[in-house]
């Protein structure tokens, strides 16, 4: 049973990184790695950059 | 990788700038180490691959020769896998070899230009989930379609051959090429390697295809909706899913994505059987019952807002919305074909495979068929994908074989898939249903008569099944639903209903069908729109500096305006076309798609040349020329051919002249205002042709020019620049393939024992 659990788990977490559900958590762990001084940017926040940047950098999605 | 083929090691001057940290394991699996590996034929690595390459003989044998009375889908399954397999293990090796020469010891963008937002090291199975969601979409779910009007046999053959050694080629070396230059778009690529007037070139054509791509996308989603009540509502409904999606994502819970997703996808099953509801009221009947003209129109109104509003609020919760949609529609309809194993009664060519006068594309088989299935075997588009997002994501040089190379095996099977589906139904209802309305009549008993009279092998259509097919999907006709996308859905729910839920669920996997591929088709629209948009603002602010801002607002919106109409125009040129709009420019829409492969080839070839890979040189050469001579042998059947099905400009002068001679109807033309509806259409079909060849043509030829030059260079010892961003030494490890190697498995061990604070990140992953 927590075979099936684990492996669910795995699925939704791989299922998630593709969507990029991860990316703050990444970009935490950049800023960590990077020795960054100031604080990184809230949950919140990083979200609305995230999305704002793609106001002016448009990524293409195929036919 | 061993010696070079002209026997010197070209990077190797690039690679001895490369000091690794002593602190740390290799950053990559010692070469002798991976050749010993990859040479070692153990007994029970031959009997793998003998038997991928025995099932794989065995389906095509099945498939191509004994071609009995049904051939059963499984074959087409088992025929492209193990080509897949064999292509990506032994062909994409021999370009990863001579042309790519990834190094595992140089860090990539994603490395040395880490900011923890558009450059990120991702991993790899991951990558290529992300890589793929953004190549695959409704293209080849539509192409295949279409094409299967010569039989299944040409088709099948293009899709898996042409993808081995053309679109997967094209993809993994973009892809490449891009990273070793830190992401640089396709644009500047061919600008820096085929100079100005190659690169312009290249940009006008990268333009104005985008143009033509989303016009016909366009066209088939409003071909898909046109007169149906339920598409109309549960397709419109998922502007307010997605509206909803945005506001929870921006100001309710932030980050949630998986959880916005799996809300906005039962919302979404909601509209899907909510729409069949609605289409059984009379007010909904009568409210969601538009003709295609309004419903183009309100595509066009709708993608000018879509592309000014924020990202946040629509594009971005719909993207994540169809990925949702996409990945899980492919795994199911994967199921449903191993599940069901639908017996096929298209036979491997039709009668329409020898001649040049079909109902659902004009044109012989060479070259039309190839221009028919653009994606899912060579899609220039993708290449506009493949330089840009993924090559900032990559952790390893030699992770880009499985994302490029692999992410393009995954759409073609996607094609097959596609393929399948489609011939999975009835000939008889699949001609019904794709050959335009001025054949068919447009009613179930015209339409029987019609196609009976086509005198196709095998085909006795009745009124009854066209009725009851249309009964059963809950629609009021299927009769002259072309664009491919309704075949699919009547193929897919066909194959689903026998996979979950019966005759009874039949209805809602088709309008389940139409909502994923509007869902692609609407994303792409957007997106296109928008990187269009930015293309323009870029070109023009190359004369006028203002309009680089891209925040100013009156360049935004006038530029977005000019795109929307330049699509919108041509939509509704289609829409609105006598002779049935999807049969007269969806060759144009294959023609724009592999131009744009030729000219992403032509960049390619020309980098391969400055990296001294003449003796290899065939292996981008091959498909080059194969793409460049379909396209421009289609551009030119469709300018100067006389025949007036096939060329524009003989179909312009045969309908000036019934105009001249003061006829009042010509062919499927019924009005005098008809008839120049087609002489206006075929003038400006006709001079797009003409405009796209010229242009692709302009982009091949430079591209040669810069080959040349890079090989005398190269013969007189002359250095050249090749625009590669400076090696910078990797300080991380991960494996390459889906598979690590038992070295690859060792060198991650040294790594993660290696202490926390000297690791840049686990490279071990799930």
């Amino acid at each position: 049973m927590s075979a099936i659990l684990d492996g669910f788990r795995g699925f939704a977490r791989y299922f998630g990184s593709v969507m990029g559900a991860d990316a703050y958590a990444k970009y935490l762990e950049h800023h960590t790695a990077s020795g960054h001084q100031d604080a990184p940017m809230s949950e919140r926040e990083f979200w609305r950059d995230h999305t704002d940047r793609q106001d002016s950098n448009p990524q293409g999605r195929c036919c | 990788m061993g010696k070079m083929p002209d026997g010197k090691a070209r990077t190797a001057l690039a690679d001895d700038v490369l000091v690794p940290d002593p602190n740390l394991p290799p950053t990559a699996v010692d070469e002798a180490v991976q050749e010993a590996e990859e040479r070692k034929w153990t007994p029970r690595k031959i009997a793998i691959w003998a038997a991928i390459a025995l099932l794989g003989g065995v389906a095509w044998f099945m498939l191509a020769i004994v071609r009995g009375e049904t051939v059963n889908a499984i074959w087409f399954v088992f025929a492209s896998v193990c080509t897949y397999l064999i292509g990506y293990r032994f062909y994409s090796k021999v370009i990863e070899r001579y042309i790519t020469r990834p190094n595992d010891r140089r860090a990539t963008p994603a490395e040395y230009k880490a900011d923890g937002k558009d450059y990120v090291r991702t991993d790899r199975n991951v990558l290529f989930g992300h890589h793929f969601a953004a190549i695959a979409g409704a293209g080849p779910l539509v192409g295949p379609v279409i094409a299967a009007q010569m039989g299944y046999l040409p088709g099948t053959i293009w899709i898996i051959i042409g993808v081995v050694l053309a679109g997967a080629v094209q993809d993994y070396l973009v892809l490449f090429f891009s990273m070793r230059r830190g992401g640089r778009s396709l644009g500047q690529m061919a600008r820096e390697e085929l100079g100005v007037i190659g690169g312009t070139a290249a940009l006008i054509a990268t333009l104005l295809i985008m143009v033509i791509i989303v016009a016909i996308l366009a066209l088939v989603v409003v071909n898909a909706l046109g007169e149906s009540p339920w598409g109309v509502f549960s397709v419109g409904m998922t502007i307010p899913i997605a509206l909803f999606m945005g506001v929870y994502l921006r100001f309710l819970r932030p980050g949630k994505v998986l959880e916005v997703s799996l809300i906005g996808f039962v919302l979404l099953m909601a509209a899907i059987i909510g729409g069949g509801i609605v289409a059984e009221t009379e007010w909904g009947a009568a409210f969601f019952h538009l003709d295609k003209v309004t419903i183009a129109w309100g595509l066009i109104v709708y993608g000018f807002i879509a592309a000014i509003l924020p990202v946040w609020l629509l594009l971005a919760p719909r993207d994540y919305l169809s990925t949702f949609m996409k990945i899980g529609v492919i795994v199911m309809l994967a199921l449903a074909i191993i599940v069901v194993r639908p017996e096929i009664t298209v036979p491997a060519f039709s009668e329409f495979a020898s001649r040049e006068n079909g109902p659902v594309f004009p044109g012989a088989l060479f070259p039309f068929l190839f221009v028919t299935i653009a994606c899912g075997a060579l899609s220039g588009f993708h290449a506009l994908i493949s330089s840009g997002t993924t090559p900032k994501l990559i952790e390893k040089e030699r992770q880009t074989r499985l994302i490029g190379y692999g992410g393009m095996l995954m759409e073609s099977f996607v094609a097959i898939m596609a393929l399948v589906a489609a011939i999975s139904i009835d000939r008889g209802l699949y001609f019904a249903m794709n050959s335009p309305a001025a054949l068919t009549g447009g009613t179930v008993e015209t339409a029987a008569t019609w196609v009976n009279s086509l005198g196709l092998a095998g085909v006795n259509l009745t009124p009854d099944l066209l009725a009851e097919t249309a009964r059963n999907v809950g629609e009021e006709s299927i009769v002259s639903r072309t664009g491919g996308a309704p075949t699919l859905a009547v193929g897919l729910a066909h194959i689903m209903q026998q996979f979950i839920g019966g005759t009874a669920m039949m209805a809602f996997w088709y309008h389940f069908a139409i909502m994923f591929e509007a869902l692609f088709i609407l994303t792409a629209v957007d997106a296109g729109t928008r990187v269009a948009r930015f293309m323009l603002q870029d070109s023009i602010g190359n004369f006028i500096p203002k309009f680089k801002e891209h925040s100013w607002r009156p360049g935004a919106w006038l530029c977005t305006a000019v795109m929307v109409g330049a699509w919108g125009a041509v939509l509704l040129m289609g829409v609105t076309d006598p002779l049935g709009g999807i049969n007269t420019l969806f060759p144009l829409f294959g023609i724009a798609n592999q131009l744009l492969a030729a000219i992403a080839l032509s960049v390619c070839m020309a980098i391969a040349a400055k990296r001294a890979s003449f003796k290899y040189l065939w292996i981008v050469a091959l498909p080059l020329a194969f793409a460049a001579v379909v396209t421009i042998t289609a551009s030119f059947q469709k300018i100067f051919s006389p025949v007036p099905a096939v060329g524009y400009f003989a179909n312009n002068a045969a309908f000036s002249k019934a105009l001249a001679d003061g006829k009042t109807e010509f062919g499927t033309a019924k009005t005098v205002a008809a008839m120049e509806a087609v002489v206006r259409n075929t003038m400006i079909q006709g001079w797009l042709s003409v405009i796209f060849v010229v242009l692709s043509i302009i982009v091949i030829i430079t591209a040669m020019i810069a080959t040349v030059k890079a090989f005398r260079n190269e013969s007189a010892g002359i250095g050249h620049d090749d625009h590669e961003d400076p090696a910078v030494p990797s300080r991380g490890y991960a494996p390459a393939g889906l598979i690590p190697t038992a070295a690859e498995r060792e060198l991650v061990a040294q790594w993660n024992k290696l202490p926390a604070e000297l690791r840049l990140e686990k490279p071990a992953h799930h």
